[in-house]
């Protein structure tokens, strides 16, 4: 697997994020002042020397299973009106059919955090932002909400906040009229933690996502990875992605 | 020998019952924005797959245009023509015009528009959004100081040729840049495309003389001075020109994707069984907005008509705003490749063709920057000496 490598843009990124720390809390509803992604708590915690990712098995993956999804949902704040094309999915799963052989797979996807992300490119204010240890995440006070970051992204991983929200969680803030994704959990991240999708899914006992750093060549993702052949979507466009899969 | 008189158009009740009906389409464009803006775009037709809707269609035909109608201008004084210079100040009008329209329409349908100054204060360089505020804003100025050059009396006529050039120079950019906006959306099939930025470029200019043809009409006939024959032809002539370029980017385009078994499915999608996407194609681009207007304007039995280049020009604007339709909403409506090999069977919002069925608050938005173009073309007119007072044959010759 490439060995990613720091650029020379992270660093003035966050610089450019550290000097904004003064405006990194505002009132996003009334009454409700939450501490935005970029901000110089979570920034601050960004490890240079770290890259986070996941390796799904896709084996592992139970079709009629959603634990990985409620438990984003429900750590994160967001929910579903029914209508999944409108609705928030900063985490969903995907069952498909192989055309040739008709084999089916099931698999949860979400923000793959690339190395090199098109939505940070596109991103006109520089909202769109990557952090040092390549976590992909949208700085919701500098988003105005033009949604080119959905056009470029390869994924479709990006949701547009349709609704009023309601019901914010302070570590996770959102906001009408703004674009969100999966934020790797990284509030839990920057405390020593792992994603709540990974713990829920160790919970029911399949372990489809493991986490880890990709940087360090000891840690379980690594060697995993180093062992079993794996896939990174979409790799003609060689975005060296966090997010892996295995047995697909 | 100038022989042109440029006076501002009087405000007769005609004048001024457009201007009302035009002020009531702002208003109902406002009331969509705070609509909008309370509900959330839940309230339209947009989706997470279709994020880019009917308004983008309006301000992308407008943004297009704009850079197209400051064409006749650029006729007149980077390429000498001196049968164009009396439209040259109506020309820079209509484009400015053109763009604040469609600038209108793209700020207000901004999930935050009130951060526009966000966007007008942080840029992020690498992106071909932000560039294009940048060309957007210059246009303006350079537009504006155009104008000023070519209506004021101290300013020497080679420094207007100087600033025109500047001018042309920076449509070319403008127009690379908003097809690029597309041209460089490297994950999706119906884009990633480097001829998007020609092809573009090509449709301003066929775009632009389209509207510049129906305003210029429009107004001479709002204030009863007389517009020749012969130029009408004339400028007709060169639509044709421009129509029959877009026609060549868009089969260049196209039979380059049907060379590529990679982009297959969307060009099936787009030529052959993608529904309203396919008949907007054939019907609305190449019929009605390509075929017919070059029949009219090229075959005698249609050109000898005065009408004719006008009806051309407003089956041109028609075909126009079929191809953006095709080329913003089907772009996105045709899904990536994320799984090769693969076919999604469940996916919540991931599969198959993304639906879209536009709203009343997005017309009235698209339509309410229409509106502000007209609006601002005739207090313009209205209040500066712009139109001449006889774009007749026998005096402009």
């Amino acid at each position: 697997m490439k060995i990613p490598t720091l650029k020379g843009a992270d660093i003035s990124r966050r610089d450019f994020l550290r000097s904004g720390a003064a405006v990194a809390t505002a009132t996003l509803a009334p009454g409700v002042t939450l501490m935005a992604f970029g901000g110089s708590e979570a920034h601050a915690a960004a490890d240079a020397d770290k890259r986070w990712g996941l390796l799904i098995d896709a084996n592992k993956c139970d079709a009629d299973c959603d634990a990985c999804v409620s438990a984003c949902s429900k750590e994160n704040g967001w929910a579903g009106e029914g209508n999944p094309e409108t609705d928030p999915q900063w985490i969903r799963k995907i069952t498909m059919q192989n055309t040739s052989t008709g084999r089916e797979v099931t698999m949860p996807m979400m923000c793959q955090h690339c190395e090199e992300p098109p939505c940070v490119d596109v991103c006109p204010t520089g909202a769109s932002f990557k952090r040092v240890d390549g976590i992909v995440l949208v700085d919701k006070h500098t988003c105005i909400g033009c949604r080119y970051c959905m056009m470029a992204c390869p994924f479709d991983a990006r949701s547009f906040v349709h609704e009023p929200v309601i019901n914010q969680k302070s570590h996770a803030p959102r906001g009408q009229g703004t674009v969100e994704s999966c934020t790797l959990c990284v509030h839990r991240i920057d405390k020593g933690g792992r994603p709540a999708c990974v713990e829920a899914c160790e919970a029911t006992g399949h372990e489809a996502i493991i986490f880890g750093d990709l940087r360090d060549p000891e840690s379980d993702i690594s060697k995993r990875l180093a062992q079993y052949p794996s896939v990174a979507l979409r790799p003609d466009l060689d975005l060296n992605p966090g997010v892996r899969y295995t047995n697909l | 020998m100038e022989r042109t008189i440029y006076r501002e158009i009087e405000a007769t009740g005609r004048v001024w019952g457009l201007a009302v009906i035009l002020v009531g389409f702002v208003l109902a464009a406002l009331a969509s924005f705070f609509y909008v803006e309370h509900y959330g775009h839940i309230v339209t037709g947009m989706t997470n797959r279709i994020v880019w809707g009917l308004p983008h269609v309006f301000a992308i035909f407008l943004i297009v245009a704009a850079s197209g109608a400051l064409n006749v201008a650029s006729i007149a004084s980077v390429f000498e023509q001196k049968a164009y210079r009396p439209k040259a100040r109506l020309s820079a009008l209509m484009a400015m015009s053109l763009l604040i329209g469609g600038l209108m329409i793209l700020v207000l349908d901004l999930g935050r528009a009130d951060r526009i100054l966000i966007a007008a204060t942080t840029y992020n360089f690498s992106s071909i959004f932000a560039w294009n505020l940048i060309l957007y804003t210059g246009f303006l100025g350079i537009a504006g100081a155009y104008l000023f050059a070519q209506m004021s009396k101290s300013v020497p006529y080679a420094v207007t040729r100087k600033v025109g050039l500047l001018a042309f120079v920076w449509r070319l950019a403008l127009t690379t840049g908003t097809g690029s906006i597309f041209g460089w959306l490297v994950a999706r099939p119906g884009y990633d495309a480097a001829i998007m930025a020609p092809m573009f470029i090509a449709m301003s200019f066929a775009f632009g003389l389209a509207m510049f043809l129906l305003m210029t009409s429009t107004l001479c006939r709002l204030s009863d001075r007389p517009i020749g024959d012969q130029l009408m032809q004339r400028l007709g002539r060169l639509l044709a020109v421009f129509v029959a370029a877009v026609l060549y980017f868009t089969a260049a385009r196209h039979l380059t994707n049907l060379y590529t078994m990679e982009h297959a499915g969307f060009e099936r999608f787009t030529l052959v069984d993608g529904g309203i996407y396919t008949t907007l194609f054939w019907l609305g681009q190449i019929l009605i907005g390509g075929l017919l207007p070059l029949a009219i304007l090229l075959l005698p039995v249609f050109g000898k008509s005065p009408k004719a280049p006008l009806v051309a020009s407003a089956l041109v604007v028609i075909g126009g705003f079929a191809q953006i339709y095709v080329i913003v909403i089907g772009g996105q409506a045709y899904p990536m490749e994320v799984f090769p090999g693969y076919e999604v069977v469940t996916g919540s919002g991931m599969s198959g063709i993304a639906e879209y069925t536009p709203s009343l608050p997005e017309l009235l938005l698209g339509l309410g920057g229409v509106a502000v173009t007209l609006l601002a073309v005739g207090v313009g007119t209205k209040t500066l000496r712009i139109l001449p007072t006889n774009l007749s044959d026998a005096n402009i010759g």
